[in-house]
């Protein structure tokens, strides 16, 4: 089987894969970054996004093979590594940007690239952008909100839900 | 997935050579084959990646033209044709998803013809040309029907040229579940002639709309429109719009299209 060697959240790893081995299978199984999820097998839903060379991609439409010589960023490597969340994360937890979690991952990792690609998004920018990830929770509403609230923003008709 | 072995050629004699064996398939951005592998729908013996070709890479003008090559990414579109031409622009910043977008390539989105696709719309209204490995097409002679198209095995898309409009818009009703277009269309306004094509809603795959073409040309106005509606015979018909529903949503599309560029 061919080697292929890539940056997994600024560690150098080289991983044995098959020619069909997806990028997703790679981090999961062979890495044990199960943060990245996989909601759908169709390449829809979007809960298996990932960055690579900092623009978004869904882990389970890549072969891992082709990943080769790129900088992968999964959700374990989001936050700092002392544990402290990015603001986007942080901006989730504030605004109630998920109910059961399990789209939330490749939520922050596509909000993560709208934010370095425009800081100061509009709500409908906030939506288009976001087309590519399926929740089946929230209504979106709350995740909407806490994309603005990520970026400075005044987030619309909502308040951040007060710690007690 | 069956399992099938992986070739990354880095230049485009390389990937033909490995084409022209038997069992070899191209990819290209993989944002329709890899799902279609997943669902053992395609079954090759290698998959040839043309990621790894720079010289299929990049965006330039050439004259009145834009020349685009076959593995530039929809994102690179996005922003590389965004001052030349911004209606192909915005029209590459709509197809699928951010993702989609970061992978997906116009020559492998040619090559499929989807019928639903984005870019053969802008290909037919605008007259663009197809280059290919082997030859240059015609647009209105490289879209055959459904996922059919002039290629023959083992040739590949290198780039599409477009003749650049004066103006133009594209006006896409999705299927919000897909983010394919239910009907879509794309008016292109030259100084002597408006190219109109129609995505999303034929059996056949795009379509240029000749009639709405004829009306734009004599007098550009949406009142020229009036009256003007395309025929439901061979428009799509499932479970997201029957076709008079299609055909109600192309006029739309083209009215939309009129309206912000007149």
């Amino acid at each position: 089987m061919p080697d292929v060697t890539l940056s997994v959240n600024g560690q150098d790893v080289t991983q044995q894969v098959e020619g069909r081995t997806l990028l997703v299978d790679m981090l999961r199984r062979g890495l044990g970054l199960t943060g990245t999820h996989v909601g759908c097998d169709t390449s829809q839903c979007g809960a298996c996004m990932v960055l690579v060379d900092g623009a978004p991609v869904k882990a389970c439409s890549i072969l891992a093979l082709e990943a080769e010589g790129t900088e992968v960023t999964t959700i374990e490597g989001i936050a700092a590594p002392d544990g402290t969340l990015s603001t986007v994360q942080q901006a989730f937890q504030d605004y109630h940007g998920l109910q059961c979690g399990f789209c939330t991952p490749g939520m922050v990792v596509s909000t993560t690239a709208l934010l370095s690609e425009n800081p100061k998004p509009s709500e409908a920018e906030i939506r288009h952008w976001l087309e590519g990830n399926f929740c089946r929770c929230t209504g979106y509403h709350n995740i909407v909100r806490a994309v603005q609230a990520a970026s400075g923003q005044e987030p619309a008709g909502t308040k951040a839900v007060e710690a007690n | 997935m069956y399992d099938f072995e992986l070739a990354r050629p880095t230049t485009l004699a390389e990937a033909l050579e490995m084409l022209a064996e038997e069992g070899s398939d191209p990819l290209s951005g993989g944002q329709t084959l890899i799902p279609s592998l997943r669902a053992r729908l395609a079954m090759p013996e290698r998959l040839v990646s043309l990621m790894h070709i720079d010289e299929l890479k990049g965006i330039e003008q050439r004259g009145d033209a834009l020349h685009v090559k076959g593995g530039t990414t929809h994102a690179q579109l996005v922003h590389g044709a965004y001052d030349i031409f911004p209606g192909l622009a915005s029209l590459a910043g709509r197809i699928g998803d951010p993702a989609v977008r970061t992978r997906g390539t116009i020559g492998g989105s040619v090559a499929n013809n989807d019928p639903a696709a984005c870019y053969p719309a802008a290909a037919l209204a605008t007259g663009a040309t197809i280059h290919t490995s082997q030859r240059e097409v015609a647009a209105d002679d490289f879209f055959l029907g459904l996922f059919e198209t002039a290629l023959e095995e083992g040739e590949i898309v290198t780039g599409v040229t477009f003749p650049i409009p004066q103006a133009s818009a594209y006006e896409k009703f999705i299927q919000p579940a897909s983010h394919f277009a239910l009907a879509a269309v794309f008016v292109a306004r030259f100084d002597t002639r408006v190219g109109v094509a129609v995505t999303g809603a034929s059996e056949d795959g795009a379509f240029r709309w000749k009639e709405a073409e004829a009306a734009l040309t004599e007098d550009f106005s949406v009142a020229a429109l009036e009256g003007l509606s395309l025929p439901e015979q061979g428009l799509i018909a499932d479970v997201h719009g029957g076709a008079d529903y299609r055909a109600r949503m192309a006029g739309v599309m083209l009215r939309r299209a009129v309206a912000a560029l007149a």
